[in-house]
């Protein structure tokens, strides 16, 4: 059971390019905004055609170019939840709901035991207008499972809702991708959404897939300057090459030690909470004194702008750390662990990445 | 007061309304699924009727419809059919008046459909046809009744191709502007002031319809 995608299609500001393959279980599709994935889920579900192109499921072909063969929306059982869930204005939920069954017989039947499970027996009778939002996405949710899809393609979901009911969504779709044991396809510019729910990420940037693996895999190492940043890495500096295990991060004046071959590196990153302070007489390597430039308190946690003292630039470095192990003082030695830091390349490259053989062809 | 204009101009409006309903709707459906470009072109001649002189209509009419023009010579030969100087004559000319007013605003209430339901419809296994049938008409029919009783508020007061092709024949195609014309010409001011009265209450009547229509808060859409 697998969704095959190898699609091309010219957009106004790039051509969108894009191969993948998604088993059981959920792949995200994690970008930046009009980095062309909402048009991926479209061409998988036929409401847009690519230019050029091959999508199957389970075999079964959807469109092909060679071939001519370009299957309507309403032969490719694919179940396309969206953003705003897109609930017909003029139906009840429970109509909404009974829309979606394709076997007549049982559609009284279906959309009860439908209604029960995403809990809104309660609104049944009314209109979306009448409802919240949170109501509206597990309405559509209810009727995108009514029709018994053989995909579930999932485009920004829960980024109109309050991070409450997010999280309850969230829930309730990841129970419902393990009942349907279906492959599912998740767009996102949340990588913490994208990290909770998916088994699989990609990372999309401009029309093209920078990594494409395993989710730990792909946080561990996002490969470019871009699928770093989307997975959260908010400290990244251009670096001059020293040797095969050196280079200098040239916005933070800091020559580094790594952990891997620098060879066709141009970029480094590390996370906010892998940097750690170091005790003032620490030998390990990468250990720095700095400035402290500016503390950010945020809920759970503080964040603390640091510039070493070596750098030129106004550039800062950013560290987060738990309230408890920090108390204000006007510099610090921090440790950079060469295991932590990513070895980037420019996005603009556009090498398509495939990670530790997760793709089978 | 011999009533027959009154029956006869509303039974008029009424059918050309209908007719122009249908049409004006399937026009407009079948213009927004065009390109932009050929869209622009179709409204363009759509709604020519619109700012032409009736009189013109009516003229193009009757080059159409006359005894010896090629339509009205094969109905007068084949169904010994006048299709000119007839009651019903009338259908013709106030229909081509005002199907641009429905189409018009069919096309502008089926571009301010929320496409993504259409898509998700699709997505979902329904028919093109169910979508139009239980999604686009009925989220759309504000704008279409609007429109409907606009065009039959126009037709009700259509003139200038009515005359041309119907004529003005007492008790058989007399409408109500027409004999209002007819009245004022003959110094019977009034009866004509009283045919005007009449015209004004029920153009009245329709303007304040459209009024309701507008002002009716469309069904919920989600936030």
């Amino acid at each position: 059971m697998a969704l095959v995608v190898d699609i091309e299609k010219q957009l106004a500001l790039f051509p969108l390019q894009v191969q993948f393959e998604a088993k059981e279980g959920m792949l995200a599709l994690l970008g930046a905004s009009g980095c062309g994935k909402s048009m991926t889920l479209q061409c998988i579900a036929g409401i847009q055609k690519p230019d050029r192109g091959y999508i199957a499921l389970d075999g079964r072909v959807l469109f092909d170019s060679k071939r001519h063969i370009n299957l309507p929306p309403q032969q490719r059982r694919v179940g396309f939840l969206l953003q705003q869930g897109a609930l017909f204005p003029n139906f009840t939920v429970r109509q909404n709901i009974a829309c979606g069954v394709r076997d007549k017989g049982k559609r009284k039947a279906v959309t009860d035991a439908l209604l029960q499970q995403v809990h809104l027996e309660a609104v049944a009778d009314k209109y979306p207008g009448a409802i919240s939002g949170g109501e509206q996405q597990r309405a559509a949710l209810a009727r995108v499972l009514a029709n018994e899809p053989e995909v579930l393609l999932l485009d920004e979901p829960f980024s109109a809702l309050d991070t409450h009911l997010r999280f309850q969504l969230e829930q309730l779709v990841r129970e419902s991708v393990r009942q349907l044991n279906r492959p599912a396809v998740l767009v996102s510019h949340n990588r913490d959404e994208a990290f909770r729910l998916a088994d699989h990420l990609a990372v999309l940037y401009r029309g093209h897939l920078e990594a494409l693996g395993e989710k730990h895999a792909v946080f561990q190492d996002p490969r470019t300057v871009n699928g770093a940043r989307l997975t959260g890495c908010k400290n990244i500096s251009p670096v001059e090459r020293i040797d095969s295990r050196h280079v200098r991060a040239l916005d933070w004046g800091l020559d580094l030690e790594v952990s891997g071959e620098t060879a066709g590196i141009t970029h480094v990153g590390i996370r906010m909470h892998d940097i750690r302070p170091a005790p003032d007489d620490a030998q390990a390597p990468n250990t720095f004194l700095c400035k402290t430039v500016e503390e950010v308190e945020n809920p759970f946690s503080i964040t603390i702008l640091l510039q070493p003292e070596q750098c030129k630039t106004m550039k800062t470095i950013g560290m987060e750390l738990p309230k408890d192990q920090w108390c204000p003082r006007p510099s610090c030695r921090v440790q950079l662990p060469p295991e932590a830091i990513l070895l980037l390349r420019d996005s603009e490259d556009r090498a398509i990445t495939h990670q530790r053989g997760d793709r089978s062809q | 007061m011999d009533w027959f204009p009154l029956i006869n101009s509303l039974r008029i409006a009424a059918i050309s309304t209908g007719i122009v309903l249908v049409l004006g709707v399937f026009a407009a459906y079948e213009a927004s699924k065009l390109p932009r470009a050929v869209k622009g072109i179709l409204d363009a001649v759509l709604t020519i009727p619109l700012v032409l002189p009736p009189t013109v209509v009516g003229f193009l009419l009757l080059l159409l419809l006359g005894p010896r023009r090629p339509l009205g010579a094969w109905f007068l030969e084949h169904f010994q059919l006048r299709l000119t100087m007839t009651w019903w004559s009338s259908i013709f000319a106030t229909a081509v008046v005002i199907f641009p007013l429905l189409y018009r605003t069919a096309r502008g209430a089926f571009a301010d459909f929320d496409e993504t339901l259409a898509s998700s419809a699709r997505t979902l296994g329904l028919s093109n046809t169910w979508i139009f049938w239980r999604l686009r008409l009925p989220l759309c029919r504000f704008g279409i009744l609007a429109g409907t009783v606009l065009a039959f508020a126009r037709a009700l007061g259509e003139y200038g191709a009515t005359s041309m092709v119907s004529g003005y024949t007492p008790g058989r195609t007399a409408t109500i502007s027409t004999t209002v014309y007819q009245l004022w010409r003959t110094n019977d001011e009034a009866l004509a002031f009283r045919w005007v009265c009449v015209n004004l209450a029920i153009s009245a009547a329709v303007l304040l319809a459209v009024n309701l229509l507008e002002r009716k808060p469309r069904p919920g859409r989600g936030r």
